[in-house]
Order: structure tokens, then C-alpha cells, then sequence
């Protein structure tokens, strides 16, 4: 109880500071759509209040102050216009029986899903057989390691413009340049984790395997891999976040019409702030649900091996 | 081999060597260790830290390579002993795995060295019957306390039924209480089993109380100082240790291990 409590005042003083931000950031615009509608503004003239303070603004026409939150594009929505956004794109669009229309997050965000949840099995099965590689073979951990490494320091905005044209000159489109791009940015915590928890038996649990002359193998199946099943989860939910973000980025650079990627790009084509900030949150909401799903089912594997004290 | 069975030599080195090379120069660990062990023997290795005892365990084990001298098991090459499961192996943590309950912890090495199923049941139900865990088969290892948990990895160790039982400081980690009632358990097992016990301690009375043989050790580099064969009998209640045999074993133990520290106390 104490505990909610606290979330929830965290939760109102950022809604708070939220909307305190609206304020300077709207104040200038709103006040030249007043001033053209007849209102009389401190100063007058747009021209005059260009190098103006936003606070000192504020200050002098506090009658403008609802209008900030209200604006059709504000430079910064308020929580209840992304809020009312978001149910106009999703709940209000499954009540008149249009989920999957092309205006509806749910289109786009199974456009993103989609392309996510390949790249992030492509991902999380390659990162898993590097890591494999890595742990047996000194040659592979001194060839393949500080190239991963390297990978994950460009910028994959840089390279996924360069993915998809390579991808589409070799005949490849649709849901698997995404997929490739969302793979390249998921596989490296995999490899990360999986290389820690596979290596993390101990050398007596190792000298105990040797003991019973046990064979690579087995030393593989029954010691290594259960043994790092804790690392891969804490890998995958962070590769899952990072495919998210591979697909919408992947949206971009094609100019997609279809994606939260797209919608994205679309708001800020036509200056829809709001539909921006609703897509963002369409995108964090299903990161967020991704992660609790693997929070779920890391609890339930765990249990089930017995090592969910 | 030889039918005599109470004077058959399981384990005999000869002049052994070990040298490992660290970067502050090579480390002398064993220096012409000569020692035999016989079938049904309980030999303690007793010394301070750095003298060598686990290293010449792990050797038996074939898990260090000497460097110079002989050492056979059953005859044959620690390495040769191993692959025809000669023994068991108990180190100072049990090295459960958290993901196996206890029999399937047990089963480990039944798996690795291709038993039937129907065989690795009927060997879990012996050993844990030997170490009094029955019924605790299905718990998690960190269900038990560490005194259980001890006793799992000591019936993993035995599942396989080796006939010498490698020990590296086992109780090392259990307080006195838990230590005892532990002793008296492995004695008796020792006596139902008749297998070759090699032990590995810090505490003397530990090895007074277990061993027909005490192999006394110093370091730098690492030795056998003395050997003290046990006159006391066989069958040992606890309060055999108030007794003048025990306290005079225990006396020239620690002569011993005084002898051997030198000046650097």
C-alpha cells in the first residue's frame, strides 16, 4: 500500500512537470493564434515577442494558460491529448469494429510486432550460437567478440538506410530488412549474456564434470547451458527493447506506411506533434509488455528448474 | 592382483614431483612424495594451507599432472583409474546444481557414464539410503542445510559405486555440532562399504578420530613430514577421543605439524 502510494505520487509529480512544460514551450504560439483571433496580448506583435523570456511571457498573459494545453499542434502535447490520441487510435477504433484499420495503432503496431519478433528470434538464435562459439573456441572469442563489439558502435540509423538498399538489390523486401535490422541490434546482448552464463560454472563444478570424464557435450547440456539460463533472460529482455527499436528504425529510412516507425515519420512530416507523442507511447506501452511477458516467463522457467527460490 | 585384500596397494607414489610455474617463479606444491595406500585404508592428509595435501589428492584424481616421479591407482594411471570410475570425488562445497533436485543431482554422473533408468533409480535409493537422506529426493538443494547438501554430494560421489573415495576438506565449511554427527556417519559408512577413504583436513582431531592412517605434511615445499598409522580399533564412538590413545595420536600429530612449519610460525 506505502509502496503504491509512493509510485503514484512519482507518477502525478511527472505529469505534473508535464504539463508545467507546456507553458513556455506552447506560450508563443498560442499567444500569435490569440492575437490573430482579436485578444489583446502582452506585448502585441509576434515580431516583439520573439526574444522574449517563455516564463515572462507566461507571466504577463495567464489568461492563455488553458489554451497551452489545448492547442491542435502544440510543439509539446499535454498528457490528455496524447492520452485521448491513443484511445481515439485504439480502444474507440476496436468499438466501431475497425482494430486493424489503417488509422489504428493496432495495424501499426502489428506491422512493428511483426517485424520485431523475427528479428528478435533471428537475433536471439544467432547471439545464442556466437556465444556457444565464443565459450569453446579461443579463436572464435579473440576473432568474433571485438567485432560484435564494433557492430553495436555505429549508429544503426547510419547503417539501416545501407541494410535495406543492399536487401532490396538482392531481390529481399517486406518484413525481413526490418527483421535484419532489428536482429543486428538484439544479438549483441544475447552474446554478452549468454558468453557470462555460459562460462559461469565454477572451476570445482568443471573439475567435477572431469572427474566422471565427461565429454564436451555433456558438460554443454547438463552444466553450461542450465547454468546460464539466468544470464539469457536478463540478455533477452534487453534484446527484445532493442528489437523494438531495430523495427521502428527500420521504418524509417524506406519511408513505410505502415509501422509506428511510419507513424512517426508521418507526424513529423505534417508537424502532428500529437500523433507523434501518441505513437511513442504506442511503441514504449508494447516494449514494456514484451519485457513483462519474458519477466513472466523467466519466472515460470525458473520455477520449473527448480532455481526460483 | 593379489586376493589379499587387507594389504592390496590401491594407491602407491614413488618419488613423486610437482612444480607449477606461477610468474613469482615456479612453485614447489609435492617433493618426493612416496606413500602407499591400501585397500580399505582411511588416510587423513593433514597440514597447513600451501603443503600440498589437495594438490596430491587432485593427482590421484588425474586433475594435476605430476612433473616428475610415479604414482598408480589399481595398478594403473590416475588417468587409466578414472576412466574405469576407480573414484569419487567430494569437494569442500557440495557443487549441487540448483536446477536438479536431489536425486537427479545424484544421477549426474549416472547419466555422463550411460546408466539405465531403471539402474540410476535403484543406485539414487542405495546411496541415499547410505547417507540417511531418504525421502529428500525430490527436494531442491537449497532446501537442505549445508550438513544435507554435504551428504547429497557425498552419495553422488558414491553412486557410481568407485571403490576409493576422494575427499577435499568436505565438512571444511559446517560448524563443529554438524562436523561430528557428519564423522560418525562417514565411519559407518566406511564400515558398511569397505571402500578406500582419502581425506583431506585442517583439524586434527577430524583426522585422530576417522583415519587408520595420518599423513602429516608441511609446506615450501610441499612434503610428507610423517605417517602415522592408527592403533585405535575400528569401531569409534565419539568419546573415543578423551581416551590416552587419541590424545597421544593427537599429541604427535602436532609435533609433527610443529616440526614441520620450521621457524616460519
Amino acid at each position: 500500500m506505502k509502496t503504491l502510494v509512493a509510485v503514484l505520487t512519482v507518477l502525478a509529480v511527472i505529469i505534473a512537470l508535464w504539463y508545467a512544460a507546456c507553458l513556455p514551450m506552447n506560450i508563443k504560439g498560442v499567444l500569435t493564434e490569440a492575437e490573430r483571433a482579436g485578444v489583446t496580448v502582452v506585448p502585441a506583435g509576434a515580431k516583439e515577442r520573439r526574444d522574449m523570456g517563455v516564463i515572462g511571457l507566461v507571466l504577463d498573459n495567464s489568461f492563455a494558460i488553458p489554451a497551452t494545453w489545448a492547442q491542435k499542434r502544440p510543439r509539446l502535447p499535454a498528457p490528455h491529448q496524447v492520452a485521448v490520441e491513443l484511445w481515439k487510435t485504439t480502444g474507440a477504433m476496436v468499438l466501431k469494429g475497425k482494430t486493424m484499420s489503417k488509422r489504428s495503432l493496432f495495424f501499426h503496431g502489428w506491422v512493428t510486432l511483426s517485424a520485431t519478433l523475427l528479428g528478435f528470434a533471428i537475433g536471439t538464435g544467432l547471439g545464442i550460437l556466437l556465444a556457444v562459439g565464443i565459450v569453446h573456441s579461443r579463436v572464435m572469442d579473440m576473432s568474433v567478440m571485438p567485432w560484435a563489439i564494433v557492430s553495436q558502435t555505429i549508429p544503426i540509423i547510419a547503417l539501416a538506410p545501407m541494410i535495406i538498399v543492399v536487401l532490396y538489390s538482392i531481390g529481399v523486401q517486406g518484413i525481413l530488412p526490418k527483421a535484419i535490422i532489428s536482429a543486428y541490434l538484439s544479438f549483441f546482448p544475447v552474446v554478452v549474456g549468454m558468453v557470462k552464463g555460459l562460462r559461469s560454472p565454477d572451476s570445482m563444478q568443471l573439475d567435477l564434470l572431469r572427474t566422471y570424464s565427461a565429454n564436451l557435450n555433456q558438460g554443454f547440456w547438463k552444466l553450461r547451458l542450465p547454468a546460464s539460463m539466468p544470464y539469457l533472460f536478463t540478455s533477452l529482455k534487453i534484446g527484445i527493447a532493442a528489437s523494438l527499436v531495430g523495427a521502428i528504425v527500420g521504418e524509417l529510412p524506406t519511408g513505410a506506411v505502415a509501422g509506428l516507425g511510419a507513424r512517426l515519420l508521418g507526424g513529423s512530416y505534417y508537424g502532428q506533434t500529437v500523433q507523434i507523442w501518441s505513437a511513442l507511447f504506442a511503441a514504449a506501452i508494447l516494449a514494456a509488455c514484451l519485457v513483462a511477458l519474458l519477466g513472466v516467463i523467466e519466472r515460470v522457467v525458473l520455477k520449473r528448474m527448480g532455481m526460483g527460490a | 592382483m593379489t586376493t589379499e585384500s587387507t594389504t592390496q596397494a590401491v594407491v602407491e607414489a614413488r618419488n613423486l614431483d610437482l612444480v607449477f610455474p606461477t610468474n613469482d617463479g615456479p612453485v614447489q606444491a609435492l617433493r618426493d612424495v612416496n606413500l602407499t595406500i591400501n585397500k580399505g585404508d582411511f588416510v587423513s592428509f593433514i597440514g597447513p594451507s600451501g603443503c600440498g595435501k589437495t594438490t596430491f589428492l587432485r593427482v590421484m584424481a588425474a586433475l594435476e599432472q605430476p612433473t616428475g616421479g610415479e604414482i598408480t591407482v589399481n595398478g594403473m594411471s590416475p588417468d587409466e583409474a578414472r576412466r574405469q570410475r576407480a573414484y569419487g570425488y567430494v569437494f569442500q562445497a557440495s557443487g549441487l546444481y540448483p536446477w536438479r533436485n536431489i536425486a537427479r543431482n545424484i544421477k549426474l554422473p549416472l547419466e555422463i557414464m550411460g546408466y539405465s533408468k531403471s539402474e540410476q533409480d535403484k543406485r539414487v535409493n542405495e546411496v541415499l539410503e547410505l547417507v540417511e537422506l531418504s525421502g529428500f529426493e525430490g527436494k531442491y538443494p537449497w532446501q537442505l542445510s549445508g550438513g544435507m547438501q554435504q551428504r547429497a554430494s557425498i552419495a553422488r560421489a558414491l553412486a557410481f559405486d568407485a571403490d576409493i573415495l576422494l575427499m577435499d576438506e568436505p565438512f571444511g565449511a559446517l560448524d563443529e555440532i554438524v562436523r561430528d554427527h557428519l564423522n560418525e556417519q562417514l565411519l559407518k559408512l566406511w564400515a558398511r562399504t569397505n571402500k578406500t577413504i582419502a581425506f583431506v583436513t585442517h583439524s586434527i582431531p577430524e583426522a585422530v578420530y576417522l583415519s587408520t592412517k595420518i599423513v602429516v605434511m608441511s609446506p615450501r615445499p610441499g612434503r610428507i613430514t610423517d605417517v602415522i598409522e592408527s592403533p585405535l580399533p575400528k569401531e569409534r564412538p565419539l568419546d573415543i577421543r578423551d581416551s590416552p590413545e587419541f590424545i597421544e595420536i593427537a599429541h604427535r600429530v602436532r609435533e609433527g605439524l610443529r616440526a614441520g612449519h620450521g621457524d616460519d610460525v
